[in-house]
């Protein structure tokens, strides 16, 4: 081990470092630790203090206590609702078009092409997104003038709206149902042919299959999963202020306003209020994290 | 089992036209400008906007800097904990998982808390430092992807062997991240970097509350005062995810690359 480097260009001890006597190895995740410092820990860090703070930075919990006012209570109903909905119709559409793919008797190349859409499909949300639903479900859409056209039959006349709570759900979907096809597909992988074929032979129906082992085996990640879109669309800000303007009072488009505009007039408020987001989307990674670790004991 | 077949198939096709009908009713509604006759005259008018240009101009420039950035700080991260750290794997994973926790939103409003004008650090002081926080801002929201990508990548080769190899013959710390180990996740590397430009290009949210010129509020800026441009500024951003996600496809053959972060 003769060979030594020119001290220039080599940032860390030149001698092979695990032959050293003290360890300077943890120097080389330096930069990216004072990264996740300042850009990750503490911005959060500091606006969870500050939502326990008065404007005088003293220790109050006012601030969580005002967000049990009317209007910001809906506003975190609205989100909770509508990440709800749309997490659980994305998770059964999802679902059920993966294992259609994959255990649906399909030709080969149904799963490929199934997989690229997908990752297009589950990464065109915001802007872009709101605009395509516009001009396909909107007053004038594609696809409300077609339904007028073929069958007589106008949505908006039995309540439909886009810029609502349903129209949103529906909008949410388009990213919603391909990131549980990407995310539930190894899972589906992992349900041997064997077990299926084991149970037939032992004589269950197809239900009995289902009900005794398919989903006791992927209950944890389906319900994980769940989880996942729901945070994913509780954090979503740009489809809903591009559809929606600001009409529809979600916490997310609140949170907008205010770090636009202090529209709460206490800022302690807002931090609170951000607070509040990271205990909600926090909470359900933190189940979906668990249910991952639960649902890899079979799925090998 | 015919009715299963049957079955599987209706579910492809109802798959199909969620996917395809909003896109249909898109491209549609774009070329209806004119009325009575279908053109492109939707486009042509966003194409000859100047400020069309120059965001998509600020928002390639942010994506390119922030795939170097992110993968200067991923790469040499993740082979070193492979080679010499592998008890802070957890760590480092959890950290680089919080992007996906912490919404955007809430992110951008603690930059502009602790990098205000007034703190020790006024980042949001000037437009250049501005840019600067925004690309660190994108390099965050990509953590996930990129560290997934070049993780999946590194595990894949012989990093110690490589590592050894490289240094009997003589070569530095530099010389082996960039000449020996970066070739060998080349193919890891550039699928985390077609993801992060596709999340960056159209990105709102933080643009928007950093008041930098970026595409994703000009897209909105549009929407809400236009009627049929934003259609077509939405098959034009539409074709740059497809175009990014095909390179991924194009490139990973062969890889267990894998198209989303999410896993």
């Amino acid at each position: 081990m003769a060979q030594e480097t020119s001290p220039a260009i080599a940032p860390f001890p030149t001698a092979p470092p695990w032959v050293g006597r003290v360890s300077w190895a943890w120097l080389g995740v330096v930069p990216f630790f004072a990264f996740a410092l300042m850009f990750l820990i503490l911005p959060t860090g500091l606006l969870v203090v500050g939502g326990f703070q008065d404007a005088g930075g003293h220790f109050t919990l006012r601030n969580l206590l005002d967000l049990f006012q009317p209007t910001i209570l809906s506003s975190y109903l609205i989100s909770i609702k509508v990440s709800a909905a749309s997490a659980i119709g994305g998770a059964l559409v999802g679902f059920a078009l993966a294992y259609a793919a994959i255990g649906g008797g399909l030709p080969s190349w149904v799963r490929p092409t199934l997989m690229t859409f997908s990752g297009v499909a589950s990464n065109f949300a915001g802007v872009p997104l709101a605009f395509a639903f516009l001009a396909t479900l909107g007053r004038t859409g594609l696809a409300t003038a077609l339904l007028i056209k073929l069958f007589g039959f106008n949505i908006y006349s039995v309540g439909f709206n886009l810029l609502s709570f349903a129209g949103l759900t529906l909008t949410y979907m388009y990213f919603q149902i391909p990131l549980m096809v990407l995310i539930m597909a190894p899972a589906i992988d992992g349900l041997r042919r064997e077990w299926r074929e084991a149970s037939a032979s032992l004589g269950a129906s197809t239900w009995e299959y289902w009900r005794y082992i398919a989903l006791p085996v992927l209950w944890p990640p389906l319900l994980g999963a769940t989880l996942l879109l729901f945070a994913n669309a509780f954090g979503a800000v740009a489809t809903a202020y591009a559809l929606t303007g600001s009409s529809l009072n979600i916490v997310t488009i609140v949170l907008y306003a205010q770090i636009r505009g202090d529209v709460l007039h206490n800022q302690n408020l807002g931090y609170a209020l951000a607070l509040g987001m990271i205990l909600i989307t926090g909470l359900s990674n933190a189940a979906y994290i668990w249910l991952r670790g639960r649902g890899e004991r079979w799925l090998r | 089992m015919k009715p299963r077949r049957l079955g599987s198939w209706l579910l492809i096709v109802f798959g199909v036209l969620y996917f395809f009908v909003p896109l249909l009713g898109t491209f549609e509604f774009s070329l209806r400008l004119l009325r009575g006759v279908y053109s492109v005259a939707a486009y042509r008018i966003v194409l000859a906007d100047p400020r069309f240009a120059a965001t998509v101009t600020y928002s390639t420039v942010l994506a390119l800097a922030t795939i170097a950035v992110g993968v200067l700080l991923v790469l040499p991260t993740a082979y070193w904990i492979q080679l010499r750290l592998p008890r802070l794997r957890p760590v480092v994973e959890f950290i680089t998982l919080l992007p996906l926790v912490i919404p955007a939103i809430v992110l951008v409003f603690g930059y502009l808390r602790i990098y205000n004008s007034s703190s020790a650090l006024p980042l949001t002081g000037s437009a250049r430092t501005t840019d600067l926080l925004l690309m660190f801002s994108y390099v965050t929201l990509a953590l996930p992807y990129m560290y997934r990508a070049v993780d999946n990548g590194l595990r894949a080769i012989d990093v110690r062997t490589l590592t050894e190899a490289a240094q009997s013959l003589g070569a530095g710390w530099s010389t082996i991240l960039l000449r020996v180990i970066l070739p060998n996740v080349r193919v890891a590397v550039l699928s985390g970097a077609f993801l992060t430009f596709a999340i960056v290009i159209g990105e709102f949210t933080m643009a928007s509350l950093l008041d930098r010129p970026a595409f994703g509020p000009y897209l909105q800026l549009i929407g809400a005062n236009r009627a049929y441009e934003p259609a077509a500024l939405s098959i034009i951003s539409f074709s740059i995810t497809w175009a990014c996600m095909g390179f991924i496809q194009v490139f990973g053959r062969g890889a267990s690359g894998q198209v989303a972060g999410a896993h």
